[in-house]
């Protein structure tokens, strides 16, 4: 197994896990264990689509913690982060992540491999080892749970994202 | 613009300063204990070793780059699988994009304590599209991104001159499709790597070299 090739994709996988997990801790414990998974797995990768299989990899030690329950099944985003430059952006943050902890953990999943790690369906259908169908319509109904708890919110007027 | 675009860009947004943050120590892999799993796994399925340790053997220059002593791969290896990590990105190419030129230079100079340098290859028909910070055997690495009109791209790698590596002046290497012009100058190693013709490349680089050290 090669080093420098898997850790490029450690920034990645922190990204995902935490958008996942929420909890800054818990994401980095995913990853961990991701990492070690892989080392032990690697046999089994088949040169190609490193990213992928990691993914796949990240995705069964989740499933795993989840049936352990030591990560609650809903992500809870508390920390506080940087960066906030433009008024409406906090509130639409703050709805993104009530939103995002709304939604079971397979359609986060799918939604956080196509939104954010721009993954092909076919890419997210390997890698969760699951129909290209299937894929498809944890996706739809992940954006449209999410959509409708970001239009709710009473107090909002302006739903555009600010950039 | 879309509201499934909006979404993309909030989660962009709101996860994407994680992938700047410092890699935690419990994170970044014990590189000997790593390796050791390797090679053992190596061996044990012998067939799959040789599929495992072709895409890295060296083709066109067999063992006569440099090799980083800690066992990380040479300069133009970390280089060219870089480049091919990032260089197919669509949406994000770079982190920061060179509308905040000075901003992302002085950004990659704290981040490697050196003084950097983008060099200008417009000349060359190529605009920087921006760069990134990715991890490093000997610490962060700078890669700067440049594109040709809407196609070919280049990156541009400096990265700390790892222990074992010696000066060396221009040197070619090919790792698969990407050709890779490097060198080795005082403490820092420069990588250009593009799937390009190797005379391209090689005037390409002898302009970044010129704007370097000036």
């Amino acid at each position: 197994m090669d080093y420098e090739q898997v850790v490029v994709y450690i920034p990645n996988l922190r990204r995902y896990a935490r958008a996942l997990v929420g909890d800054r801790h818990a994401a980095d414990d995913l990853v961990q264990d991701t990492l070690e998974r892989a080392v032990r797995k690697f046999h089994l990768w088949r040169p190609g689509d490193l990213r992928a299989w990691l993914f796949s990899v990240m995705h069964n030690v989740f499933v795993n913690q989840l049936k352990s329950r030591r990560i609650p099944p809903s992500a809870e985003l508390d920390e506080n982060f940087a960066g906030a430059t433009t008024p409406g952006w906090v509130t639409d943050v703050r709805d993104l992540e009530r939103g995002l902890a709304l939604l079971s953990a397979e359609q986060r999943e799918v939604l956080l491999m196509v939104s954010l790690e721009d993954m092909t369906y076919e890419q997210v259908s390997r890698a969760l080892g699951v129909p290209m169908g299937t894929v498809m319509s944890r996706l739809s109904r992940a954006r449209e749970k999410l959509r409708r708890h970001m239009d709710g919110e009473p107090e909002r007027t302006d739903l555009k994202v600010v950039k | 613009m879309k509201p499934d675009d909006d979404l993309g860009r909030l989660l962009h947004d709101r996860f994407d300063p994680v992938l700047v943050e410092p890699i935690p120590a419990r994170l970044q892999m014990r590189r000997p204990a790593w390796i050791g799993h390797a090679r053992a796994a190596a061996v044990l399925a012998a067939g799959i070793a040789i599929g495992l340790a072709l895409p890295f053997t060296w083709r066109g220059a067999p063992q006569t780059g440099p090799v980083a002593s800690a066992g990380a791969p040479a300069l133009p290896v970390r280089a060219a699988r870089a480049h091919v990590v990032y260089a197919v990105e669509v949406r994000h190419p770079v982190e920061v994009d060179a509308s905040q030129q000075e901003h992302l230079v002085a950004w990659l100079s704290k981040r490697l304590g050196t003084k950097l340098k983008a060099p200008a290859l417009t000349a060359e028909g190529f605009e920087l599209l921006g760069g990134r910070l990715l991890p490093g055997p000997e610490g962060p690495v700078a890669q700067f991104m440049y594109q040709e009109g809407a196609g070919r791209r280049l990156t541009l790698y400096v990265s700390s001159r790892a222990k074992g590596e010696g000066q060396t002046a221009f040197r070619f290497a090919q790792e698969g499709a990407v050709s890779v012009f490097y060198w080795i100058d005082g403490n820092w190693g420069y990588a250009l790597s593009g799937e390009i013709d190797r005379a391209t490349l090689s005037r390409i680089s002898t302009s970044v070299y010129r704007q370097l050290n000036p």
